[in-house]
């Protein structure tokens, strides 16, 4: 089964203590320099709806976004092109994004270092009912998948995944390691 | 740019209506042609206007990042979906939600929908509608699907046509009203979604319905045409009807609704309706867009030209008997109750003692009460939506609407539920007190996503929201009750004119800048449908405008006679006095002193309006005979793949059908009502084009209007590859043959007439 279009949320640790109005001239900053490979077109505010998608970074090929859903702050990866190669690929391309992503955020000066991100814990969703509806069978056809990229991405270290059981949501695994990871090596080792 | 899109199309293929999924397939395939360069940008435009699809700010390729203006390198370079829109920009896909509302289905659908195409959140605007952001056009048909599959089409949801009927969402229920409308409503909707005398339009064109005279939710006198229920006595007897009133609207230069007949029959509602759509179509102005809505042609003629025109051509309609029969089908859809109804049981937390008295409102029937669910500046989140249609499915028949406030309500829920229902919205973050108080502020899109947006409406409403919720129910009671509403530009997207405080987004100069400021609009009246204009007093800087508001409440709030009402009080009060106590918010601050007032709410950027771009309400006009030549172009696209898939028969069938829209295209130019059956469509092609020469070719006479009558002789008979082949090759020539006739006949329509 192929995977397209992925997800990955990596949690804030520290939500309470962060200014969340600043990550839009952060994100604003972010279409000033289109220093990525993908293009970045503008920034949406939802701020005052709770547990909501917070402030989105629109771009064209994917949208980064610093989400709120199910009350749990933390920078969201939502690949919306296809991609093209095999699913390790795929998984790669989006947990690397996401890294990116949250290195440049915690060294944001307009955050002043408040915002600290997980290194034990991940998101990953498929965004695609289409092709991958929430259902047990779609989770034992890409188990093999996640299990050998996560055991490649985080060696030697042992991985829980935990199944999303709502069928209405997305099909989505978390992934919670027993030690924390260090997001710089992990990034550097995909 | 979706992969699922064909997944979906084989998924749901039988869950959709046969003509809704015909439609789609068809929308699909101009996406195709316009990709291909085999359909014009200006008419693919007008078509992904009519199912919605709409261009979104920065679409243009451009955009000013604060520093400087960057030029968006979309990835199908100078592909475009229309005058100035690149195809790969985000779009916005507006979804409308007729009078019916939604059932728990249709709302799982959106929050698939929200989370899958769009940026996670889902909009309800003040027409009732849903719109979805930053949506890719490839996606547009996979989403429409879905949404087909759940009893939800997107057609006619911007553009030239008929948009969303709407009407109040206590009709049925509310305690007040002459009688329920939404039957009418939804016949109304069901009649004039797509009907051929609505195809031709100049502008848009927007009809509502109300329950009664007296309240606001049904805004009849804002609307192109407006229902009200009402009852005489006749004979002794009570005879409901309407009081129909026409060419009502907002825009830049706003009009009230003027009674066309203080008591018409059910029965006449829907062909007055249609007679109406027709002299529109053929009198209403087609190339000054500024001045095509129906308001302008009423005035242009007087009210009395306009009546006797309409009636008249009531006369000669060819009868319907979908007149009557949508209206007493829907009669019989009567909405129930799921729970027994009682009381609300006593007591209950202070917190929801004040929810239940801003968002609960008595059912007329005993026991019954419907809840507003508000929704901050009219969003929504999926995980929100799901949680609407669980307690939808718990507490009611499903009976959920939007509302003009851009609210949800959840109708028919029994008084007893009360506290258990507050309880699961209260989990799903819903129950937010406060609708219809002043802190439930109204906004248009704005300069958030809007192409025409001037100032950031909702960026000023969610300030004025956190403000003034911080106060809540400190505020004097006069004052909790007053509307604010925000549009981002003068046309009116918020519906500021009918506001106690209205504002829309301007912009003054100040040396070498710009500064975002707002009009600020005082004395329009939300009641009686929405029945008197406030009018502009001041210009003020947006970073001054709660200011503005805190001035003008406080004082209504301090110096109000026992009853008044804020409009009374500032007529009362009087235009200068009141623009001298907001004299010091007029000043501009230099920009060393003060750089916070040339940004503006929520955008950090240096303002700028050089991201304006064209406005895309109602596209450009594109004639009735340019569509279904299209209509023909698209038809025999499609013969050409069926051709191309070894289907020789569908694809002669295919080919000869685009040559009978081609034909029947040039016949509307004469006969709009020429029936859609082939032998119709050739005798008055032969009548009225072929026998008069119209459809001639200076060198090749009659010969491609002789290629129509030989395939209608022989389209009985089976077709085969050689056969096929040669009728796409006929087809083509046909095609072509008929665009030329229409360019001289249009060329001869605009030239000089001789003295």
């Amino acid at each position: 089964m192929e995977i397209q279009h992925l997800n990955v949320k990596i949690f804030a640790e520290n939500s309470e203590g962060v200014d969340r109005e600043k990550f839009t001239p952060v994100f604003h900053g972010w279409i000033q320099d289109q220093s990525g490979d993908e293009l970045l077109l503008d920034v949406a505010d939802y701020l005052h709806v709770p547990a909501g998608p917070g402030i989105v970074l629109i771009g064209e090929a994917a949208d980064y976004g610093m989400d709120e859903t199910g009350h749990r702050l933390g920078l969201r990866y939502n690949r919306k092109a296809k991609l093209e190669g095999s699913n390790n690929e795929k998984l790669t391309q989006a947990l690397r994004s996401v890294l990116k992503g949250a290195l440049k955020l915690e060294s944001a000066p307009l955050l002043e270092g408040k915002l600290k991100f997980s290194r034990r814990e991940l998101e990953f969703s498929i965004n695609d009912r289409g092709i991958a509806p929430n259902t047990p069978g779609v989770w034992a056809e890409l188990r093999g998948d996640f299990e050998s990229f996560f055991s490649k991405a985080f060696p030697g270290n042992a991985i829980k995944m935990i199944p999303n059981p709502d069928p209405r949501q997305r099909f989505g695994v978390s992934v919670q390691t027993e030690r924390p990871f260090d997001l710089e090596a992990l990034l550097a080792s995909l | 740019m979706k992969t699922s899109h064909d997944l979906w199309k084989s998924l749901l293929g039988k869950k959709i209506p046969a003509d809704w999924g015909r439609e789609i397939d068809i929308f699909e395939t101009e996406i195709q042609l316009r990709k291909q360069g085999k359909l014009d940008e200006k008419l693919f435009a007008e078509t992904r206007l009519r199912r919605g699809a709409y261009g979104q700010r920065y679409d243009n390729g451009q955009r000013h990042d604060g520093t400087k203006v960057q030029q968006l390198k979309f990835p199908s370079g100078e592909l475009t979906k229309g005058p100035m829109t690149f195809c790969d920009a985000p779009g916005m896909q507006r979804i409308k939600i007729p009078i019916w509302g939604m059932n728990a289905e249709q709302l799982e659908t959106m929050a698939e929908l929200a989370e899958e195409y769009s940026d996670g959140i889902a909009h309800v605007t003040t027409r009732q509608d849903f719109q979805l952001h930053f949506i890719h056009i490839d996606d547009t048909p996979a989403l429409m699907r879905r949404l087909a599959a759940s009893g939800i089409t997107t057609r006619e949801a911007c553009g030239n046509s008929v948009r969303n009927i709407t009407a109040c969402p206590y009709a049925g229920v509310c305690p007040d009203e002459a009688f329920d409308v939404s039957p009418y409503g939804r016949a109304l909707t069901k009649f004039l979604l797509g009907h051929p005398d609505c195809q031709d339009f100049g502008r848009k064109f927007k009809p509502a319905f109300s329950g009664c005279k007296q309240h606001a939710c049904g805004l009849t006198n804002i609307h192109d045409v407006g229902a009200i229920a009402v009852g005489k006595e006749e004979n002794g007897q009570l005879r409901l009807g309407f009081e129909y009133v026409v060419g009502g609207g907002l825009g830049a230069v706003p009009f009230q609704a003027k009674t066309f007949e203080i008591f018409m029959a059910p029965e006449e509602l829907l062909p007055t309706t249609q007679a109406i759509a027709r002299v529109f179509a053929r009198l209403g102005e087609k190339k000054n867009r500024n001045r095509a809505r129906l308001k302008f042609l009423i005035k242009d003629l007087g009210l009395e030209k306009f009546q006797e025109l309409v009636r008249e051509e009531r006369k000669i309609l060819p009868y319907d008997p979908r007149w009557t029969s949508l209206i007493e089908d829907e009669l019989r859809n009567e909405e129930k109750p799921l729970r027994a109804g009682g009381e609300c049981p006593a007591g209950g937390s202070e917190e929801f003692q004040a929810w239940a008295k801003t968002n609960t409102r008595d059912q007329k029937q005993a026991g019954y009460t419907v809840v507003t669910v508000t929704l901050p500046l009219g969003d929504i989140t999926p995980d929100q939506l799901r949680a609407m249609a669980d307690l939808a499915r718990k507490y009611t028949h499903e009976t959920v609407r939007t509302t003009v406030e851009q609210n949800l309500v959840i109708r028919w829920v029994s008084k007893k539920d009360l506290p258990a229902l507050y309880q699961e919205l209260k989990a799903a973050d819903l129950a937010q007190g406060g609708a219809g108080h002043i802190f439930d502020v109204v906004a248009c899109p704005g300069t958030d996503t809007c192409k025409l947006g001037i100032s950031s409406s909702r960026g000023l409403a969610g300030e004025l929201r956190k403000r003034l919720s911080e106060q809540a129910f400190r505020l004097d009671q006069a004052v909790q009750n007053l509307h604010i509403k925000v549009s981002g530009c003068f046309n009116s997207c918020g519906q500021h004119h009918v506001a106690d405080m209205g504002f829309y987004g301007i912009s003054r100069k100040a040396g070498n800048y710009t500064m975002p400021h707002f009009q600020v609009l005082l004395g329009g009246q939300w009641e009686n449908n929405g029945g008197s204009y406030g009018l502009p007093i001041v210009a003020i800087p947006s970073k001054n405008i709660p200011t503005v508001v805190e001035r003008l409440t406080g004082r209504f709030a301090a110096e109000r006679e026992k009853g008044e009402s804020f409009q009374d009080f500032y007529r009362r009060l009087g235009k200068v006095a009141t623009k001298t106590m907001l004299e010091d918010l007029i000043k501009i601050p230099d920009h060393d002193s003060k750089p916070e007032y040339y940004s503006d709410w929520g955008d950090p950027r240096e303002y700028t309006i050089g991201d304006i771009g064209t406005g895309e309400c109602a596209g450009e006009v594109v004639s009735l005979t340019e569509f279904e030549l299209a209509a023909a172009e698209r038809e025999y696209f499609e013969a050409q793949v069926l051709y191309e898939q070894g289907d020789v028969q569908k694809s002669g069938e295919r080919a000869f059908r685009s040559m009978l829209t081609a034909a029947r295209a040039l016949v509307k130019t004469e006969f709009l009502d020429v029936p859609n059956d082939a032998d119709s469509i050739v005798a008055e092609f032969r009548a009225r084009l072929y026998d008069t020469q119209k459809f001639w070719d200076p060198f090749a006479g009659g010969k491609f209007g002789q290629m129509l009558f030989l395939a209608q002789e022989k389209s009985q008979d089976p077709y085969h590859a050689e056969s096929a082949h040669h009728l796409l090759e006929e087809a083509q020539l046909f095609i072509d043959a008929a665009h030329s006739s229409y360019n001289k006949m249009a060329a001869q329509a605009a030239a000089p007439k001789a003295s």
